[in-house]
């Protein structure tokens, strides 16, 4: 089963709610809560719970996660220090038996176990990074995405302690200076302060799917986890789906789904 | 009575002239970290907390072992210990004013600080942490210095103070416990995630904070004219060694439940730390060190004979405290992002302007400190001329 962009972006028609209704990106960026109000697009795609399924069956090389992380660290001006201590990623990759400690063995199919996963923040209902926040510039949206105010963090870094799977980063240094080419339609950030992925708000204020869904041919499904008829939810209906450490309880909304190797229907 | 601080011997004022020139560079070091961010220490992705924050944790111990001082004598009445309450106290408020500038030199956005207040966050520790530091604090300056100032004109405490003495006993132990909360109810890291840790903080608290005290009383009896007396200093060095026990059989209990559950994720860190992982062995050194420390220690204070030995003495408390920093001022936190979330393994050490940063708070607190016992011994020493004279 494959999900192309036009596909996607139907999906999205049908998600979209009525006019007005800045309630969805109410609290993108709280401190200008009224502008938010002001950009508020009548394409903007919505959803109660948004959510994301990787179809692992569909990322045949590393090249095709690679398009997909430099889609979305262009898309957010995600600086490139060169050394892995400083490092800023809101997607990366990590193997079967990295991205699922616990659940590898060692007799894996090869296919899986030298894969290339992508991870990023799983934008999990119970998300511990927001509970540990001292000043909530890490907040859950109502529609389920796990955002950040950069402007209100204070670089405590309590949210990386907190978050089982690495999903953030923190800027050591001034990264504007390692921006290849900056975005202007995104805002870059400063020297201390926690950024993470933001399942592209910005974008789908705009009407658009995440850039890493844009560039995924497929391989990524964005949509809405409360509609029965989403995609995603057609998907996780008819396909065997993992999520990543969820014996923790944070409720991840990113699947995956591990296939094995065969083209699934 | 500040004034007291104004006059003293030239090895008092050398002594502040060292302090002084050590926070000059660590304040300088300061502004450079503030310019670049983050990225001069040896912080990182993975391991995201280092030595500030384990300092931070370890004096948050220093800090409530006050009253193990402050229970004997307030509560049952044990009247040796009436000489050295105070430097108890005072010795709380140092250790909390460092914790908050390690907390403060560890944020990457100093200038924001004020946002936990103005955004104040219920379901965060780290917001009561805040409010049962400051509140340490205050407890410890008004009862401190009130005490100090009644008993120099030979009255006793207001009565007033009295109610905020008991309350400063279990807010003693809410500091530690709250500050164990930060750390034991995060869900990905098994070497926090334990029930135990509160506990564990105690009892590590328990152990150094009093060991410095009887290694700080032993040090004004030479320094000053300070006598904190034989018996106070023989019945704190056994509650550094009775705390100290129950920190190290806490340890072995972790130990117990993570190797014979054999859970990977539980064994990992304690593995880390005292064996190294995939050739990473970055902190055995100092684990060991810190183990052999402690049974030494503990067995040179159990034992009566080196105990009441008083040149012995200084020895087994530093290994006590030593012991305790390592494990907590160390490997604790350290040992909790390794491996990190997805089973790889980042090392870490501090860099020489994360040291230095570390050195100046530190003189800033023995500062502090020594401000206040030069007070507190200045104000003795004009009661008993005027007694004696
Ligand atoms: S993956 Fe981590 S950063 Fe993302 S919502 Fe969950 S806990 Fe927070
Ligand atoms: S680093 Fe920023 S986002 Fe993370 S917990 Fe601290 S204030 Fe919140």
């Amino acid at each position: 089963m494959s999900v192309t962009r036009r596909r996607f972006l139907k999906l999205g028609l049908t998600t979209l709610a009525g006019i007005g209704g800045a309630m969805a990106l109410d609290g993108f960026w709280r401190g200008s809560a009224e502008a938010s109000e002001v950009l508020t697009d009548q394409k903007a795609l919505k959803a109660k719970h948004w959510a994301m399924v990787i179809d692992s069956d569909r990322l045949k090389s590393a090249e095709n996660v690679q398009r997909m992380i430099d889609a979305c660290h262009r898309t957010h001006n995600v600086p490139d220090f060169g050394n892995s201590k400083d490092e800023i990623k809101w997607m990366g990759t990590e193997t079967y038996e990295h991205a699922f400690p616990g659940q590898e063995n060692g007799y894996l199919n090869e296919g899986i176990k030298e894969k290339l996963f992508p991870v990023l923040c799983n934008h999990c209902e119970n998300p511990a990074c927001v509970r540990v926040c001292p000043t909530q510039a890490t907040f859950k949206r109502p529609d389920g995405i796990v955002a950040m105010d950069y402007h209100r963090c204070i670089g405590c870094r309590f949210c990386m302690a907190a978050c089982a799977f690495g999903a953030r980063s923190f800027n050591f240094r001034d990264p504007r200076p390692f921006i290849k080419q900056v975005n202007p339609d995104f805002p870059t950030r400063t020297k201390g302060v926690v950024e993470k992925c933001n399942f592209c708000v910005e974008r789908l204020e705009k009407g658009l799917p995440p850039a890493c869904v844009e560039a995924s041919n497929g391989a990524l499904i964005f949509g809405d986890l409360d509609d029965p008829n989403s995609e995603v939810r057609q998907v996780l209906a008819t396909h065997y789906s993992i999520r990543r450490k969820p014996e923790l309880g944070t409720e991840p909304s990113v699947y995956y789904l591990i296939g094995g190797g065969e083209e699934h229907a | 009575m500040l004034e007291k601080a104004l006059s003293g011997s030239r090895r008092y004022w050398a002594w502040v002239a060292v302090l002084l020139a050590l926070i000059a560079v660590g304040f300088s070091t300061y502004l450079k970290q503030y310019h670049e961010g983050l990225g001069i220490t040896g912080m990182s992705r993975d391991v995201s907390w280092g030595l500030y924050i384990a300092q931070f944790t370890f004096l948050v111990g220093v800090a409530a072992s006050a009253v193990m001082v402050a229970i004997p004598y307030y509560l049952h009445n044990y009247k040796k210990f009436g000489k050295i309450v105070i430097l108890g106290e005072f010795l709380a408020v140092a250790s909390v004013v460092m914790c908050v500038l390690f907390i403060f030199v560890d944020l990457g956005q100093p200038v924001r600080v004020l946002n936990v207040l103005l955004h104040p966050t219920p379901h965060s520790v780290m917001f009561w942490d805040m409010i049962v530091l400051s509140g340490y604090l205050l407890l410890n300056i008004i009862i401190g210095w009130t005490s100090l100032g009644a008993e120099r004109k030979g009255f006793p405490p207001p009565s007033w103070v009295k109610p905020l003495i008991y309350i400063a006993i279990p807010w003693a132990v809410s500091i530690h416990t709250v500050t164990a909360f930060l750390y034991a109810g995060l869900p990905g890291r098994s070497h926090w995630l334990t029930a135990i840790m509160a506990a564990r903080f105690l009892a590590s608290a328990f152990a150094a904070g009093p060991a410095l005290l009887v290694i700080l009383c032993l040090l004004l009896r030479r320094l000053s004219t300070f006598d904190a007396g034989r018996e106070s200093i023989q019945a704190l060095a056994k509650i550094v060694a009775y705390a100290m026990s129950a920190n190290v059989f806490f340890f072995l209990l972790e130990v117990f439940t993570a190797f014979y559950s054999h859970i990977p994720e539980h064994m990992a860190p304690i593995r880390y730390l005292f064996f190294g992982l995939d050739g990473h062995r970055g902190l055995v050194g100092f684990m060991w060190s810190a183990a052999i420390l402690a049974f030494v220690g503990i067995g040179l204070l159990i034992n009566p004979s080196t105990r009441k030995n008083e040149r012995v003495l200084p020895f087994a408390l530093a290994a006590v405290f030593i012991a305790a920093w390592i494990d907590k001022g160390l490997g604790l936190i350290v040992g909790g992002f390794i491996p990190n979330p997805m089973g790889r393994i980042t090392e870490y050490a501090p860099t020489l302007p994360e040291i230095w940063i570390t050195l100046g708070v530190y003189s800033i607190g023995l500062l502090v400190l020594t401000v206040l016992y030069k007070v507190a011994i200045a104000v003795r020493e004009e009661e008993s001329l005027a007694a004696h004279g």
